[in-house]
């Protein structure tokens, strides 16, 4: 008999919030966490919009010495990683049930310490090499939110970083529930950070042409429609604790879902487009479904990758009709992007909470600013207004630039 | 006038109080890392413009006094 994973907390900070509560009030009602590009920086670039968190200062959440040696994106894992934490039940310093070997931590990052590598850069060549910070690397490093989050909360398992673009939040909980499940470990502290607003970020993405220039809010981020130009980069984190079942279900834990399967699989085709069938997304949710025993039709609702450019969307319409089949038509999706923008690894850690906040509301989320259709983008997006549903199964996807391709699947806990 | 710099910085990267800091303060007891160190380092290096090539030798607040005496 498999062991069983299931989710027992949640953290989260969103362009549309700094809490669960609030984050998942503003995605079902529609409110848009996107606004004016004002992070410092990043003035004098053609783009107009990012999805920035709001009213944070990370002084409430960390103390002044730690927030000074953790890189922005770090900050946002461990604060998103704390909140997670207390909501299932563990404080720093208090009782512990699981053997600390046995409780790790994978939280990942598409990029990992930007700010610091470009502040440090730019002291570089102005000072030289005497100036630039002693603690470069260590800010820096991809995994340093997944180190300190087991400073902080004494977990000694295992511990590690994925770093797969886009697909890197996703690709965190995927692995973390198959080392419980596999009997590695009986708890994970997973999911994904990112803080890219940043001039060489955002640069770098200009120079793709995969972010949008947009001066119109409402034709910023909006997935599906035939109008979308470009992705709106954003920040934040969101981070998951999961637990062997009968382990969270013994210590009296609140079961917010399970995570009954996940599909991993890579396109093998170019370094940042997608394959233009789809075919290896599809291939990883069939895996997904196969993992979970869930069949097409009992897939309640998708949560997609969804990042508002003119591929991603195509290809995703056409990966979900391929696994999917007849049902694809009459499975309602949304891009939660269309009101936080695209958080890069952070996205799969966010989109995780949303997923399981649909089941635990019995509510699916809209895709927000949506008003021209494409006809090759002819799947039910949710437009505009969330509604009420069943919603038992939740499929949550994310892509990352070099064709990484991955699919949770949350069940309602039972 | 080195001791009053010395003590804001350490103030400032340890997040304490200037007034817990004395001449006679080991970093063991203001809990000073390894870390920590290299930082207080790095800034005391621009402030007085010296450099301080033998940090794990300074136990305390007066030997971080008397290494830059000697050598600014």
């Amino acid at each position: 008999m498999a062991r069983r994973v299931v989710v027992t907390g949640l953290g989260i900070l969103s362009p549309n919030g700094n809490t669960v509560k609030e984050a998942w009030e503003n995605t079902k009602n529609g409110v848009n966490g996107i606004g004016p590009l004002t992070k410092a920086g990043a003035e004098g670039l053609p783009i107009h919009f990012a999805g920035e968190l709001k009213n944070l200062d990370v002084l409430d959440y960390l103390d002044k010495k730690e927030a000074r040696r953790l890189d922005e994106y770090s900050q946002y894992g461990v604060i998103a990683g704390n909140q997670a934490m207390e909501d299932a039940g563990f404080t720093p310093g208090g009782e512990m049930p699981y053997d600390r070997y046995r409780f790790g931590v994978l939280v990942g990052s598409g990029i990992g310490g930007l700010d610091t590598m470009e502040t440090e850069v730019t002291k570089l060549n102005a000072k030289g090499f005497r100036r630039v910070n002693p603690l470069l690397v260590p800010m820096m490093i991809s995994n340093m939110g997944s180190g300190y989050l087991a400073i902080k909360h004494d977990l000694r398992g295992y511990n590690t970083t994925v770093t797969t673009a886009c697909a890197s939040g996703t690709h965190s909980i995927g692995d973390a529930y198959h080392m419980i499940r596999d009997g590695y470990m009986d708890a994970m502290l997973a999911g994904g950070a990112e803080s890219p607003i940043k001039m060489l970020a955002i640069s770098g993405f200009l120079g793709l042409h995969a972010v949008t220039t947009t001066d119109r809010l409402d034709r910023a981020s909006i997935p599906f429609d035939a109008e979308r130009s470009g992705f709106v980069i954003a920040e934040g984190a969101g981070v998951i604790v999961l637990e062997e079942y009968e382990m969270a279900k013994k210590r009296g834990a609140h079961i917010y879902a399970e995570i009954a399967g996940y599909g991993a699989t890579c396109d093998a085709y170019h370094m940042t487009a997608p394959q233009p069938e789809g075919a290896a997304l599809a291939k990883a949710m069939e895996v997904a479904m196969e993992e979970a025993h869930v069949l097409p039709s009992e897939v309640s609702y998708i949560n997609v990758h969804g990042t508002s450019t003119e591929l991603n969307e195509k290809t995703e319409t056409l990966a979900i009709k391929k696994a999917f089949g007849e049902e694809a038509y009459k499975i309602p999706l949304s891009s939660t992007k269309s009101m936080t923008g695209h958080s890069l690894g952070a996205a799969g850690g966010i989109e995780a909470v949303y997923s399981i906040m649909a089941m635990q509301d019995d509510f699916i989320p809209p895709t927000i600013n949506y008003q021209v259709p494409d006809p090759e983008c002819d799947l039910d997006c949710t437009p505009n207004i969330g509604k009420k549903a069943d919603v038992d199964v939740v499929m949550s996807d994310n892509l990352g630039f070099g064709g990484h391709n991955a699919v949770l699947l949350f069940k309602k806990a039972e | 006038m080195i001791y009053e710099k010395i003590a804001e910085i350490i103030s400032d990267k340890m997040d304490i109080d200037v007034d817990d800091i004395t001449m006679d303060s080991t970093f063991e007891s203001l809990e000073i890392d390894s870390l920590d160190m290299v930082e207080i380092v790095m800034d005391i290096e621009e402030a007085f413009e010296v450099s301080v090539e033998d940090a794990e030798n300074l136990k305390s607040v007066a030997d971080l006094v008397k290494y830059i005496e000697d050598n600014k």
